[in-house]
């Protein structure tokens, strides 16, 4: 009987969690007539017309590609900048190391919205408006703080003697960084890394509004926009949707210990 | 010696350097450059920019819409973040056990929480479709959830509480690893019923992650955008206008940079106030 309840209890959080994506993949194989009917739940003939409509009607790809190289830029970039900067501060010796991880910390609490005038003043002033460098030193940014804050707690995680070995043995700080204490922290780098792809992926508020054209849109944007000449084309954002979560959910599947490893990296061990 | 240290100083600032470098320009200078430009009467089409020192933070303390804006925030952040606790307490309960498909429930967790915001609203918009929606379908209503000035918030708080509850019980559950085995054994022989376990055990010594976990959630609450402007638009009647939704539509549907940083700022301020409190209340609990 407990056993029963645990098991009703597994299916109903399933339902809870997957039925408003199931629910959103059956919409986007329903012919245009069946949306507008409730029942049947299930499309008579499943179609695939809204995908095709909606990379034959808008500029689809080219937003997707926006995406995909921003979000690919960001990532690379926060990793650069971000593995350099936690190493230091888990490793070389530093005043107030304390103060700048805290520093880094509050830097995270930052309210988008706070940042988003005078950015795009700046963004105005530099005519860098409508393009991707735009939005990619700006999710960066944002993102730094968090990857600093994972990666400094894996570079702790590696024993301090390798570090202290490499260095006697005559490499420089950034030689034992490169040669040593990187590869060790490659789980550390993949965890970060799809954190902040997904974030990148997903940001809305400066995409929004540092944006003007298919030229530098990107995914949110185009969905929150999706044209519609008479009425909400249902049928439409659903199949988009499923595309642009499809390649996130690949990633949850492959990558799910990582991920959860650096979401509790901070909040539970810090 | 003292040559080849300071060599060596500079060689570690280098390492940092980058990172202050973006996060000096991208993200400190304007975070700093909102409290000027609030201090301003800027209105972008007309190139005005004026100094007017405190009075668009007076203009504020009277505006109705502010307040309501206010008021909105607040209600959303207490109501979405208590849920959230309390179910992904739950959830993280249940599941703090050894079976078969953990990892896979661990996937199945993961999946809202990597949905994108505005893909997870534009998907519950149609979920509440007055006429075509499965909810009301399934409820056998007719009910208008996102044109009723009463339900439209709590339709908003319910889709948050669908995206991040997941994400709030996973993060429980790496905190309830952490907890002693022998504790609960202990407890067990001694005969604690399960409530006294949860209420002798788990949650003290859950409490920090569970305040970690708040800090988070109300801070990502507190300054909500993309969720609900997509999902409503603020709407009905404004009244699932939040602060940063307001902020976006003084500053880019009607140009006023400067009354739109105000509350941008205000934003900022509870933000900031709100993260003091938390970590003081961290301080106290881990030493």
């Amino acid at each position: 009987m407990k056993r029963f309840g645990f098991f009703a209890g597994l299916l109903l959080l399933t339902l809870f969690c997957l039925g408003p994506l199931v629910w959103q993949l059956i919409t986007a194989f329903k012919p245009t007539a069946e949306l507008t009917t409730l029942p049947p739940l299930l499309p008579s003939r499943p179609t695939l017309n809204h995908f095709a409509a909606i990379f034959a009607g808008h500029p689809f790809l080219r937003i997707i590609a926006n995406s995909f190289v921003v979000a690919v830029a960001c990532t690379v970039l926060s990793l650069a900048v971000g593995s350099l900067a936690a190493f230091a501060l888990a490793r070389l010796p530093i005043k107030r190391k304390g103060l700048i991880l805290a520093l880094v910390l509050c830097g995270s609490m930052f309210p988008p919205i706070a940042t988003v005038s005078p950015l795009y003043m700046i963004i105005r002033t530099l005519a860098v408006r409508d393009t991707l460098l735009a939005l990619i030193l700006t999710y960066t940014s944002f993102a730094l703080p968090l990857t600093i804050w994972v990666l400094t707690h894996f570079f702790r995680s590696i024993p301090r003697e390798l570090y202290a070995a490499a260095r006697i043995d005559g490499c420089t700080a950034f030689q034992s960084f490169r040669m040593v204490m990187l590869p060790l922290a490659v789980p550390g780098l993949v965890a970060t890394a799809i954190l902040v792809f997904i974030y990148s992926w997903n940001e809305f508020l400066f995409a929004l509004t540092f944006t003007a054209t298919a030229a530098s849109r990107t995914i949110p944007v185009g969905i929150a926009l999706f044209p519609g000449l008479h009425e909400v084309p249902w049928g439409e954002i659903a199949a988009a949707s499923v595309v642009v979560t499809l390649p996130l959910l690949g990633l949850v599947f492959i990558f799910q210990r990582r991920i959860i490893e650096g979401l509790t990296a901070g909040a539970v061990k810090g | 010696m003292s040559r080849s240290q300071s060599h060596e100083r500079t060689t570690h600032f280098l390492f940092l350097a980058p990172a202050f470098l973006i996060l000096g320009s991208v993200l400190l200078y304007p975070g700093i450059s909102v409290l000027w430009l609030s201090l301003h009467r800027r209105l972008l089409i007309f190139d005005i920019s004026r100094f007017v020192g405190l009075d668009n933070f007076a203009y504020l303390m009277q505006d109705a819409r502010f307040w309501n804006a206010f008021g909105n925030t607040l209600y959303f952040t207490t109501v979405s973040v208590s849920a959230e606790l309390l179910l992904g307490l739950g959830v993280a309960v249940l599941l703090h056990r050894a079976f078969r498909a953990k990892g896979l429930m661990r996937t199945v967790l993961l999946i809202p929480w990597a949905v994108p915001t505005v893909v997870s609203a534009k998907m519950w918009e149609w979920l509440y479709n007055p006429d075509f929606g499965l909810l009301n379908y399934l409820l056998g209503l007719r009910i208008n959830w996102l044109g009723a000035p009463a339900l439209a918030l709590h339709a908003a708080i319910l889709m948050d509480v669908w995206k991040t509850t997941p994400f709030v019980a996973l993060l429980l559950m790496a905190g309830l690893q952490t907890i002693p085995g022998e504790l609960y054994q202990a407890a067990r022989i001694d005969g604690a019923s399960p409530w006294m376990v949860f209420r002798t055990i788990t949650l003290p010594l859950l409490k920090p992650v569970i305040l970690v976990v708040l800090i988070f959630r109300t801070l990502d609450a507190f300054r909500v955008f993309d969720a609900v402007y997509v999902l409503t638009g603020g709407g009905p009647a404004n009244t699932t206008e939040t602060l940063s939704i307001y902020a976006y539509k003084v500053l880019f549907q009607t140009l006023q940079f400067g009354y739109g940083s105000a509350i941008a700022v205000t934003v900022f301020l509870f933000v900031g106030l709100t993260s003091l409190l938390y970590v003081r209340q961290l301080r106290g609990v881990t030493t």
